[in-house]
């Protein structure tokens, strides 16, 4: 009786192909499994799985390469949209995309970044905005708030002393070789189904030769935030997104008229 | 194929591209810039891939993913475009994925000038980058040998997965000198069993230089040691001048070594039984044969463009036997054939003493060279 039952069921959710069943090393509440998540359910449903080349960059995601099924390279740090160059030019018709935190990308790898942007190469990036070193133990990132605290701006984030947070997505929409550039963010379920679609878009950016492209998550550290999972979250809704907007910033007429 | 007359960084780029380079990552750079200006031309015509980077990081970590995928790519650079390269050569060392580097050297330390110069033996020789791994290292003294080297760079990298460094000075890049061309190599089909190019019906594969365990990270340091072991006894190379008879052995390589010929030819000429040893592998360094030949000459005399870096090596597989006397010429300045041949007279008349003062004594020489003007 039971085992009828049972092969009557419909199975509606599951770990995407995409993904290994690797555990984790992230912390609790930390949205780098919803990103991973979201990454590798868009590549499966774009039937992309067998001709992915991921790069993933120095950081929490460091491990990034164990945690999906695809092809993976692993870069030194900032350097993953340079390497990625190299992968994409020898090998023009795979997809390849980089993972970067916002240290990897609008730190040390800012001159990679930009130029990859400029020169429209033609690769997708998941950049992670969670406003802190997460790996190294909670330090100041170019994109931490005013004000705010890590261990190396212990009395809160001064810009007369180190400046300001820098808007990447804003910045590299000003490329002539972007083809689709916006932020979203992983604070709630509404932000993260529309951060799936950005997602989408990005890779179909890439899948239709538009150019570079790139998606801004706006992403939760409670650990190095020193707060439980669900303030991080209300931390991103009231004091990440004034700072950060979430819009499009730059979206190619092609991607714009697209169904998916 | 004929001998044409060449321009070393063209004839180096194109041998490179013969050799089956798919992919050319540089940045502009005297005195390599040629080469990157052949690849910007030549590599689109062939279908294959260039791209002028940002930088040198930019460059070195393009090359970095473009080998990953099996295809066999490159940079070239100069000095300090190489020092800025060490970082993405390490990781390259440390995923064990081949790749080849051209470095046309140049007066330093700093900024430098643009003249040509072995001052990075060491960076070159003895790694360069962090952490343990050794760089296959190739010293060619004429624009046709490293046409040559070049397309073994490729084969060794493949062979040893390994970092293969071609080494040459400003003087071999810039000058023209008639050489052959190898024929263009067809494109291997099979790419290797550890590229990543797309899981296509197989287990998905990674590349990366992280073994967080210091347990995973000693079992691939023991790996790279038994591979450098291997490659110290298979590729040793270099060249012997009339070695046979010579008491005393000038060591020397890249065009330190050439020059010395010239200054060799005119010794013997005055009956003075001198020979040369020009090393073409820098590293595997033939300890051996210099080893060897520490037993069979009076002297050596160690002729670089740089302060006496190979000097160190040789003396210390010398360990003493015999004196080994150094002459040398430093930022950007390349000797002249007849003060070195000054050289083999003094170490052929006066004869050589060891007493632990080679380079304070060289220097003071050198020293009395540039006040008479050389």
């Amino acid at each position: 009786m039971m085992l009828a039952e049972k092969q009557t069921m419909d199975l509606i959710y599951q770990r995407p192909e995409s993904l290994s069943d690797a555990i984790t090393h992230y912390c609790p509440g930390c949205t780098h499994g919803i990103a991973h998540r979201l990454v590798a359910e868009v590549i499966d449903e774009m039937g992309l799985r067998e001709k992915t080349i991921g790069v993933a960059p120095v950081g929490c995601s460091v491990f990034a390469y164990n945690y999906f099924n695809t092809d993976y390279v692993e870069a030194a740090h900032g350097r993953a949209p340079a390497m990625a160059t190299g992968i994409k030019r020898v090998l023009p018709d795979r997809t390849v995309y980089t993972y970067q935190g916002d240290g990897d990308l609008a730190s040390i790898g800012m001159a990679e970044i930009m130029h990859v942007a400029a020169r429209g190469e033609n690769i997708t990036v998941i950049f992670i905005n969670n406003a802190i070193y997460g790996m190294t133990g909670g330090q100041m990132a170019p994109t931490t708030l005013p004000g705010m605290r890590t261990t190396s701006s212990p009395n809160g984030r001064d810009v007369e002393l180190s400046g300001y947070p820098i808007r990447m997505s804003e910045m590299l929409a000003t490329m002539d070789g972007a083809g689709y550039i916006v932020r979203r963010s992983l604070h709630n379920p509404a932000n993260i189904r529309k951060a799936k679609k950005a997602i989408r878009l990005a890779f179909e950016t890439q899948e239709h030769g538009l150019g570079f492209s790139m998606v801004e998550l706006l992403s939760s550290c409670p650990t190095n935030w020193k707060v439980t999972p669900n303030e991080a979250l209300t931390f991103i809704a009231d004091h990440m997104v004034p700072v950060f907007p979430l819009d499009d910033f730059k979206v190619h007429p092609a991607i714009a008229n697209l169904k998916v | 194929m004929a001998k044409q007359l060449l321009k070393g960084n063209e004839a180096f780029a194109e041998a490179a591209i013969r050799a089956g380079c798919e992919g050319f990552f540089g940045y502009p750079i005297t005195p390599s810039t040629e080469f990157l200006e052949h690849m910007a031309k030549r590599m689109p015509e062939l279908g294959r891939a260039f791209v002028q980077a940002e930088s040198e990081v930019a460059a070195i970590n393009m090359v970095y993913g473009a080998v990953c995928t099996g295809k066999r790519a490159m940079t070239a650079s100069s000095s300090p475009g190489i020092s800025l390269m060490m970082e993405g050569i390490s990781y390259i060392a440390g995923t064990e994925v081949p790749a080849v580097i051209v470095n046309v050297m140049r007066g330093g330390p700093g900024l430098g000038n643009i003249a040509p110069s072995q001052g990075d033996y060491y960076q070159m020789v003895k790694g360069g980058g962090h952490g343990d791994y050794f760089p296959i290292v190739l010293a060619p003294a004429s624009v046709q040998e490293a046409i040559d080297q070049i397309g073994l760079a490729f084969d060794l990298a493949d062979k040893y997965r390994s970092v293969v460094h071609v080494i040459v000075d400003g003087n071999i890049g810039q000058m023209m000198e008639p050489a052959e061309l190898p024929p263009m190599r067809p494109l291997p089909k099979d790419v290797p069993e550890w590229a990543v190019n797309g899981a296509k019906g197989r287990a998905a594969r990674s590349l990366s230089s992280i073994y967080i365990d210091p347990k995973d990270e000693e079992v691939t340091n023991i790996r790279l040691v038994r591979r450098w072991m291997e490659i110290e006894k298979n590729e040793v190379r270099y060249t012997e001048y009339f070695l046979d008879d010579a008491e005393i052995a000038v060591i020397g390589f890249g065009t330190a070594g050439r020059v010395a010929s010239s200054a060799i030819n005119q010794a013997r000429e005055e009956g003075i039984k001198v020979g040369l040893f020009r090393p073409i592998t820098l590293a595997p360094f033939p300890k051996k044969q210099i080893e060897d030949l520490s037993k069979h000459v009076k002297s050596i005399l160690v002729v670089e463009m740089n302060s006496g870096m190979m000097l160190d090596d040789i003396q210390s597989i010398v360990q003493g036997r015999v004196p080994v006397e150094f002459f040398g010429r430093m930022g950007g300045v390349t000797p002249f054939p007849d003060e070195i041949l000054d050289e083999i007279r003094r170490v052929n008349t006066n004869e050589a003493v060891i007493n632990g003062q080679v380079r304070a004594e060289w220097l003071d020489r050198l020293e009395k060279l540039i006040e008479e003007g050389k």
